[in-house]
């Protein structure tokens, strides 16, 4: 492991081990409201200050990191999942079906996705639960967002398909599944390793823009992209830095991604 | 002949696109849980007849196929519906709308490639390893910011919001082109131009050009993507009349005809932009080996 690489991933294990036990580390509970404390700038009791209504700021960007980097994964699961099953299945079996899923493939990478997107977290009910938003958000992300990642995955089985150890394997009789589990799954895994990696950045900047539209997962749970709505009110940045926090925080992880990412490449 | 068929091939796909992405558009729609729920909804000053009248104007568009047959027949007849949110035809939204997010597209994806190939070429042509890691710094940074940043940013510094398009799409164009043009400068043909002599102009021009104008020409295409994309905050936090805005607007009041003609709209654009760049691609490349 490259020593960019190195340091990228163990900080970014740090961070996700502070999120994961963000009651642990939180002054206080992210929905708690200081009454008497509203707009609060930082101080001992309140690292980061309090919000308009009066809660810990610092509690809810660990509570909201946690949510984020918990899911968003997860999100990069489904997508990668429907990337293997709908790119690398249609590229295994060839013919018509390796036509039919480049199409589609090609028709959601043409389809403006992000609409979709809004237009389908729009339309949940007015009245769902904060958990339910969570999880649909991030549900979404990872259903409307596998097209890129099985481009890459089909024409990683279609080389495969044709290489000459497959030839061979299937010349000594090996059966179409086992030809799969044997020979392709274990040659395509660390595309998918590599799809599922880049997709988390990815979801977790989507899911932030989606917050700043007011869209993404709804209050009082914290998320990055509702924390980040704090900066619409810019005419208060100028007087209170400490709102760019939840920027900044969302910028060093996502950079730490790219620098893992990058250093994995190259190596 | 050939260019007619490539072009009337390129045209059907375009057509077939945009009626399956609107049906798409449709049934996931219809598919979403809260489909058929409005706003009138919470409003407890409406009675229960009112509410039901409402909702009665929803029934003609639960079946997915009747309520697509029914708009594309109005489609041929250049009817696009009604906007019930915005209270105007859609037609006349798009007409209001169109020319704002068109210039914010262009200006967005003219600056992205702009600044990408300003800092891409230079990357890879003199080597050197301060300026490539400056310049990957830089890409880097601007890619990990969220499009709505952006645009507040720029508006903090009191800079047009729009053109936080243009920093969405530069990362892109700065990677794929300094990834390329890296690639193609190691190439044997151009190993042997450079021990002729050749000028790095000409070298450029002649060898490394050709080599990557079709790829480019490729990604041109996905850049009006993104830009779209990217249009949709970067409106909503400038408080820009576009299309963008448009579909945050439709999509928080759950306009259902003013957000399946945007996503069709968008996808006959998109899907226009990558064939257009894909016609253009053989043109482009010469065989220079």
């Amino acid at each position: 492991m490259s020593r960019t690489r190195w340091i990228a991933t163990s900080v970014l294990i740090a961070v996700f081990v502070l999120a994961l036990f963000a009651s642990a580390f939180a002054p206080a509970p992210y929905a708690k409201q200081f009454r008497n404390d509203t707009d609060h700038p930082p101080s001992r009791q309140f690292p980061l200050g309090t919000d308009e209504l009066g809660r810990d700021r610092l509690s809810r960007l660990l509570y909201g990191m946690r949510i984020s980097l918990l899911l968003a994964p997860a999100a990069a699961l489904i997508s990668t999942a429907l990337a293997a099953l709908i790119g690398g299945a249609g590229a295994y079996i060839g013919g018509t079906w390796d036509r039919a899923t480049s199409m589609l493939i090609d028709l959601f990478l043409s389809l403006p996705w992000l609409f979709l997107l809004l237009t389908l977290r729009a339309l949940l009910p007015l009245d769902i639960p904060a958990v339910t938003s969570v999880v649909v958000t991030f549900a979404l992300l990872g259903i409307l967002g596998w097209a890129a990642s099985a481009r890459i995955v089909a024409a990683s089985v279609r080389s495969i398909r044709t290489s000459e150890f497959l030839l061979q394997a299937r010349a000594a009789g090996c059966k179409p599944f086992r030809l799969l589990l044997r020979h392709v799954l274990p040659n395509v895994k660390p595309i998918l390793l590599a799809q599922f990696w880049i997709s988390v950045p990815l979801f977790i900047l989507t899911e932030a823009n989606l917050g700043m539209l007011g869209l993404g997962v709804t209050e009082p749970l914290p998320s990055w992209g509702n924390l980040l709505r704090e900066l619409e009110n810019y005419t208060a940045l100028r007087h209170s830095p400490w709102l760019w926090v939840p920027l900044l925080s969302l910028v060093m992880v996502v950079s730490l991604f790219q620098f893992a990412l990058e250093a994995e490449e190259r190596a | 002949m050939r260019t007619l068929r490539i072009i009337g091939r390129h045209l059907l796909i375009i057509l077939i696109t945009a009626l399956v992405g609107g049906l798409l558009g449709a049934t996931l729609v219809r598919l979403a849980p809260g489909f058929g729920i409005q706003e009138s909804d919470l409003n407890a000053q409406l009675s229960t007849e009112a509410r039901r009248a409402l909702h009665q104007d929803d029934a003609g568009e639960r079946n997915v196929i009747s309520y697509y047959g029914h708009y594309l027949g109005s489609l041929i007849h250049g009817d696009l519906g009604y906007s019930r949110s915005m209270e105007r035809p859609v037609s006349e939204l798009f007409r209001d709308r169109l020319p704002e997010t068109v210039e914010s597209v262009a200006i967005g994806v003219a600056g992205g490639w702009l600044l990408g190939l300003a800092l891409a070429i230079p990357a890879s042509w003199k080597r050197a390893p301060v300026y490539s890691a400056g310049a990957t710094l830089i890409s880097g940074v601007v890619l990990c910011i969220p499009s709505a940043v952006l645009a507040l940013i720029f508006l903090v510094v009191g800079s047009p919001g729009k053109l936080a398009i243009a920093l969405v799409v530069f990362p892109k164009v700065f990677r794929f082109s300094r990834n390329l043009l890296v690639k193609t400068y190691t190439m044997p043909h151009v190993l042997t131009a450079r021990a002729r002599g050749l000028s790095s102009a000409r070298i450029f021009g002649w060898h490394v050009l050709p080599n990557i104008a079709a790829p480019m020409l490729a990604l041109a295409g996905v850049t009006v993507s993104i830009a779209f994309a990217a249009a949709i905050p970067v409106e909503v936090v400038c408080d820009s009349p576009g299309l963008g805005q448009l579909a945050w607007k439709a999509a928080l009041s759950r306009d259902v005809p003013l957000l399946v003609n945007l996503t069709l709209v968008i996808a006959i654009v998109t899907v226009a932009a990558n064939s257009f760049s894909e016609l253009l691609s053989p043109a482009a490349t010469r065989d220079v080996i």
